[in-house]
């Protein structure tokens, strides 16, 4: 082989290398938008619901209200009569069965949706006005194009006749999508037009500041300890060993200790944010230490030094200098470790916040959702409305972990070392 | 010039790394208000020496210092003694400039702030002024005392970590080769401010470079394997060493 071939050899294998790590690159592009593509489109109709215009008539004999009504009789009386009555005229309907089949097409909540509009807006007694109601799941994915109309009839859960109304009532304008707030200040719910993730959001939020107000505190606390006072011996080495070893151990282990610890002997309230924050502490404390340590190693020891022989302490060396350089980067590490956490769901299975929990919790150790384990959670119902809601509920908890982590890169890119 | 008061006495002194000892029975006067150079080769532990002046080998877990040294007849090398107070006494530069990274204000100002020193902010101004002017660094800085002390060049860093030392008002200043990391302007720079610096203080200066030592040091002491060779006035050292090893290192016959 002469020197032209060589030469000519190595620009081939050159181009072959360039090659193959494009080819990866592309590849790993394309899983990404393959991924956010197949959540976006399912997942980006649960932000919208579809309403039927419903005339409602708040007229105070009806109600069997006074004429000007204190607000405890607004909440106690009974709404009931005039939600059905309100709906019945929506459409001209004969008999039992077809009065049946039309009130069907509401969510069953529209009692409560004519409720509290009148207890938000007092005013609106005796008079008339035009309330969008939430319509039944089934309608919701008819609106919305997933309800395969086209099978016959004996198979569809919409019979031709309700089909026909939807139908009327769409080219009468009176069938709406408009922004479903009910995705975010509702809890878990049976029926998927009703359900929301404001309970798992205040879940996943109690328990994300309980893990940190818990592991960043220790962390800190023992990376400085092992970092700058701990003697340089066996026992520090055993500990630094193990320490790296617990952020390797599956995040499910975790779980069964708080199942064994927590739950067990300390009989803390199963299924709360509580319990799941203590546990995912556990969880996280190896995961900040080791970036907070790194941080320490990476503050240059003159700088420890100057401290030191202008006659600070040790302690004010470290809190004064040291410490304060480690931020950063241990913020970083925090926040990286946070953001695993809040997408755990394995350990917060096992501690019981996979209960189907209705109500929106107002303190930690009420039972309660999380995101990850809402997903996971709707993800086994068979309803269309829950497969987008699914979707949707991981888009909010990417969009979360992506806020996270471009703080995370924010934060050390603006504090990237300066001395 | 006749100077008799003894500041810091070394008598005994062995240090060990481990079981590696780099010290051997150093005993080392230093006289009141002068400038003393240490000189030797490379690992003779010239910085072992000045370190245990104000027992910053403490912070090495291996190291064990044995003997004796007075600070104006008092003893340091004291399990029990506050060593941030004699830290306050005793300032010390290093060999890379290691401004903290904060304002060049914040630089000096933390001394004083951590000894107390000051009791309101126009006395810290004060501090830091003079601090700035002794170490005459002054005019290049007063219009930028918020910038960060790491954006100075090499030369003025060091200058303002002789000005930190100096805030606390020491009896002694340290200098492990301060002039080592900079270029010759710089160099002459420092030398001038050890000049003018000997007036107040103690002054201890390692230094490989021989004409450093003669342009500013009164006395030199010359180290060789942990053991000190000879120490006299620089003068004689130079002129006529009474120690064959002493004459080959200064001569540059090995180094
Ligand atoms: N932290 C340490 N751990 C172990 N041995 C050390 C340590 N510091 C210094 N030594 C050893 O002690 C001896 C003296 O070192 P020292 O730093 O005092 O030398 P020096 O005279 O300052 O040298 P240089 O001119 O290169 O700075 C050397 O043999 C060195 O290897
Ligand atoms: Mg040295």
């Amino acid at each position: 082989m002469n020197k032209e071939q060589r030469l000519k050899k190595r620009h081939n294998a050159e181009k072959r290398f360039k090659l193959y790590g494009l080819t990866s690159i592309l590849l790993a592009i394309f899983f990404v938008i393959f991924l956010l593509n197949a959540i976006f489109s399912k997942g980006s109709g649960a932000f919208l619901k579809t309403t039927i215009d419903v005339e409602v008539n708040f007229d105070a004999d009806t109600l069997e209200l006074s004429e000007s009504p204190p607000l405890e009789d607004l909440e106690n009386t009974d709404y009931y009569e005039l939600a059905i009555d309100s709906i019945l005229k929506v459409k001209k309907v004969n008999g039992l069965t077809e009065e049946k089949l039309l009130i069907n097409l509401f969510s069953p909540d529209y009692e409560y949706e004519i409720r509290n509009f009148l207890l938000d807006n007092p005013k609106a007694l005796n008079q008339t006005t035009v309330l969008k109601l939430t319509a039944s799941d089934d309608f919701d994915q008819l609106h919305k194009g997933n309800y395969p109309r086209e099978l016959p009839e004996e198979r569809r859960r919409i019979n031709n006749f309700q089909l026909n109304l939807y139908d009327e009532l769409v080219n009468e304008g009176k069938v709406n999508k408009i922004f479903n707030s009910y995705l975010f200040t509702k809890g878990d719910s049976r029926n998927p037009e009703l359900a929301g993730i404001g309970g798992a959001l205040v879940g996943s939020f109690f328990t994300i500041v309980i893990t940190l107000l818990l592991s960043f505190p220790i962390a800190i606390a023992a990376s400085v300890y092992l970092e700058e006072f701990a003697p340089k011996n066996k026992i520090t080495d055993f500990i630094e060993i193990n320490i790296n070893n617990l952020a390797a151990v599956p995040s499910i282990v975790f779980g069964l200790l708080g199942l064994g610890i927590l739950l067990g002997t300390f009989h803390l309230p199963r299924s709360t944010p509580l319990v799941a924050g203590i546990t995912l502490a556990l969880m996280t404390l190896p995961r900040i230490i080791i970036p907070c340590r790194a941080s320490l190693k990476a503050v240059p020891p003159s700088i420890r030094e100057g401290a030191l022989a202008i006659g600070a302490s040790k302690v004010q060396s470290v809190t004064h200098h040291v410490l304060p350089l480690a931020i950063p980067g241990t913020l970083s590490g925090t926040i990286i470790g946070l953001a695993q956490a809040l997408g755990e769901t394995a350990p917060l299975i096992l501690i019981g916040m996979v209960a189907f929990v209705v109500d929106i919790p107002s303190i930690p150790t009420d039972p309660s959702a999380s995101l990850p384990v809402q997903v996971y959670l709707w993800s086994e119902q068979a309803e269309r409305g829950f497969v987008e809601k699914t979707s949707a509920t991981i888009m909010v908890l990417l969009s979360f972990l992506i806020t996270l982590n471009f703080i995370a890169v924010y934060l050390r890119q603006k504090f990237e070392r300066k001395w | 010039m006749k100077n008799n008061k003894i500041k810091i006495k070394s008598s005994n002194l062995n240090v060990h790394y481990g079981e590696k000892q780099a010290l051997f029975d150093v005993d080392l006067d230093i006289y009141d208000k002068e400038v003393t150079a240490l000189i030797g080769p490379s690992g003779c532990g010239k910085s072992t020496f000045i370190r245990c002046i104000n027992r910053m080998n403490d912070v090495i877990d291996i190291c064990k210092v044995e003997g004796s040294i007075t600070i104006d007849d008092e003893e340091i090398i004291d399990k029990n003694l506050d060593v941030v107070g004699l830290r306050e006494k005793i300032g010390m530069v290093f060999q890379k400039p290691n401004p903290f990274p904060k304002s060049i204000y914040d630089n000096i100002s933390y001394g004083p702030t951590i000894h107390g020193l000051a009791e309101n902010k126009t006395d810290m101004d004060e501090i830091v002024e003079n601090s700035l002017k002794k170490a005459a660094l002054w005019n290049e800085v007063k219009d930028r005392l918020n910038e960060a002390g790491t954006g100075l060049s090499g030369g003025q860093q060091q200058r303002l970590c002789i000005a930190r030392a100096i805030s606390v008002n020491p009896q002694v200043i340290l200098m492990d080769e301060p002039c080592s990391a900079l270029d010759p302007i710089a160099t002459a720079k420092i030398e001038e401010l050890i000049d003018e610096l000997k007036k107040s203080y103690t002054i201890v200066i390692v230094t490989h470079s021989m004409s450093q030592a003669v342009r500013v040091s009164q006395r030199t002491g010359f180290f060789h394997l942990g053991k000190i060779i000879e120490v006299d006035t620089t003068e004689k050292i130079f002129k006529n060493p009474g120690n064959k090893m002493t004459q080959d290192y200064i001569t540059g016959r090995f180094g």
